[in-house]
């Protein structure tokens, strides 16, 4: 398929994502609200801005990230390139010996998240309603972490076989736990920041490297192991936003002592 | 024109520093560990292009489009003060943005495929697709639930916590129950519910509120909403596991 076929056919599924959503908006704005936008004009701008922007973003992926990322998922968990690594010469594999796959989960994780637009604009809203006390950058790479730390202990547990739920559950005993020492002002973003990690850019990527793990590691199942590990990235960015909003009321706190 | 220029290749330039971090995890890992030449580097470079071009677009668009009218809207139902308008509106968002979102599509037939397997369901095509629309339409209505409930706290400014703490009991109750096979399919539907566009939108409608409502900070109850239509949908998958 050419690239203009390509631009042609992701513009049109963008725009078939946006209708449902323009439709509610604009709908209510006349039939309800029944008062005329401000700056219509560039409302609608905005709109059309927002779907190049995803289409040429989607394109591109499609494009260059995705093809590279599952062939790279593929290579990483095939059992020949795992024994060029190991030093045991055993036909089963220790759960040490995928070190290369927790280093890429732990680094795509991150970066992907990086680069995930919703979570741009979360960050960009929380700086400018908490003025400026919350920076754009610590939330994204204080998220970034989470992604990092949970796909990586996601593939260990795809890994090793352990049920999910124990690590869920855990998980959430972290989160309540933390919600009663954290700034009060972080906790509802915290939570948010769960959900806004994985869309784009992780999901494919990181399925990918789920169900290649699912399939080569013996004893596991694609159907049912491939899965959780999107769970496990919008789980630990709570605990690492919440561990960021506290780190820096302890430093506030020290250096006024210190003052 | 020229401070147009001049804000658009700043905003070029932040796109590309955002995603430096992807290229370099990727060369190492391609020649470093896998040691293997990067294929098809004229695609590579005309893909990673579009991908700047894309993210600096949307980011321009989020603040002319997206983010006023969430504002805006927000405002205006405050204002008019029709607790049942806003509540069907935040209804019709969550199933509308959710029912035709495609990483809910390609999860819910991979969930009837799982079922098949697992002999929960017939194997047939019918069946599968019949189970698959299910979930995907209790799906919608789970996100369309949440939001509803998550604008009813911030206008009543109920606090998140316990409302999470009780979501979190849930999905650990239903965990004991749901069959086994659905149970990572159903943590992983509150990951995909949530897209690029409703996002930014959804929470610009939660911070607009709490902005104008007297006596809620948009810090404290502004946001959650992205929580709740991240956490609803674990407890009615695993519910439509169990039922179905």
């Amino acid at each position: 398929m050419g690239f203009w076929e390509q631009f042609a056919d992701i513009t049109l599924s963008t725009i078939k994502d946006v209708i449902p959503i323009a439709i509610i908006i604009f709908g209510f704005q006349f039939c309800v609200i029944r008062r005329r936008i401000t700056n219509l004009r560039k409302v609608l701008v905005g709109f059309v801005y927002v779907v190049i922007g995803l289409a040429l973003f989607l394109l591109g992926l499609e494009k260059a990230l995705f093809p590279i990322g599952r062939l790279m998922a593929e290579q990483l968990t095939d059992p020949d390139f795992i024994r060029s690594w190991s030093d045991s010469s055993v036909a089963v594999f220790h759960w040490s010996d995928y070190f290369w796959v927790y280093i890429f989960a732990f680094t795509i994780g991150a970066s992907t998240t990086i680069a995930e637009p919703s979570l741009i604009a979360v960050a960009m809203k929380a700086n400018e309603v908490s003025g400026g006390t919350i920076g754009v950058w610590g939330l994204r790479i204080a998220v970034a972490v989470g992604v990092a730390i949970g796909i990586s202990l996601g593939t260990w547990r795809i890994v090793t076989g352990y049920p999910i739920y124990w690590f869920i559950i855990a998980g959430y005993i972290a989160v309540v736990i933390q919600t009663f020492f954290a700034p009060k002002m972080i906790v509802p973003l915290a939570y948010d920041s769960g959900g806004v990690t994985t869309s784009t850019v992780t999901v494919p990527l990181v399925a990918a490297l789920g169900l290649g793990l699912a399939e080569t590691v013996p004893g596991r199942s694609a159907l049912i192991d491939g899965f959780g590990l999107i769970a496990f990235a919008s789980l630990f960015p709570i605990i690492t936003v919440m561990a960021y909003a506290q780190i820096a009321a302890l430093r506030t706190k020290r250096n006024k002592i210190v003052d | 024109m020229k401070a147009g220029v001049f804000a658009l290749s700043r905003s070029m330039l932040g796109s590309l520093r955002d995603l430096a971090p992807i290229v370099l995890v990727i060369a190492f890992f391609q020649l470093v560990v896998l040691q293997q030449p990067i294929p098809d580097f004229f695609n590579l470079l005309i893909g990673f292009f579009c991908v700047v071009a894309g993210l600096t677009f949307f980011i321009y668009g989020l603040e002319m489009g997206l983010f006023p009218i969430g504002g805006s809207m927000a405002y205006e139902f405050a204002r008019k003060g029709s607790l049942f308008w806003l509540l069907v509106f935040a209804f019709a968002l969550g199933v509308g943005t959710t029912v035709a979102e495609p990483a809910l599509i390609a999860v819910a037939a991979e969930a009837a495929q799982v079922a098949a397997a697992g002999g929960m369901i017939d194997a047939g095509v019918q069946s599968q697709m019949e189970y698959a629309s299910g979930l995907r339409y209790t799906v919608a209505f789970s996100v369309g639930f949440a939001l509803v409930l998550g604008v009813l706290r911030i206008l009543k400014g109920w606090s998140i916590q316990y409302m999470i703490v009780v979501g979190y009991i849930l999905v650990v109750v239903m965990t004991f129950f749901a069959p086994k096979e659905i149970i990572g399919i159903a943590y992983d539907s509150g990951g995909v519910t949530t897209s690029t566009i409703t996002v930014p939108l959804v929470t610009a409608l939660g911070v607009g509120l709490a902005s104008s409502i007297k006596g809620r900070n948009p810090m404290i109850d502004g946001f959650g909403l992205i929580a709740f239509a991240s956490l609803s949908p674990m407890i009615f998958v695993m519910a439509y596991g169990v039922l179905v």
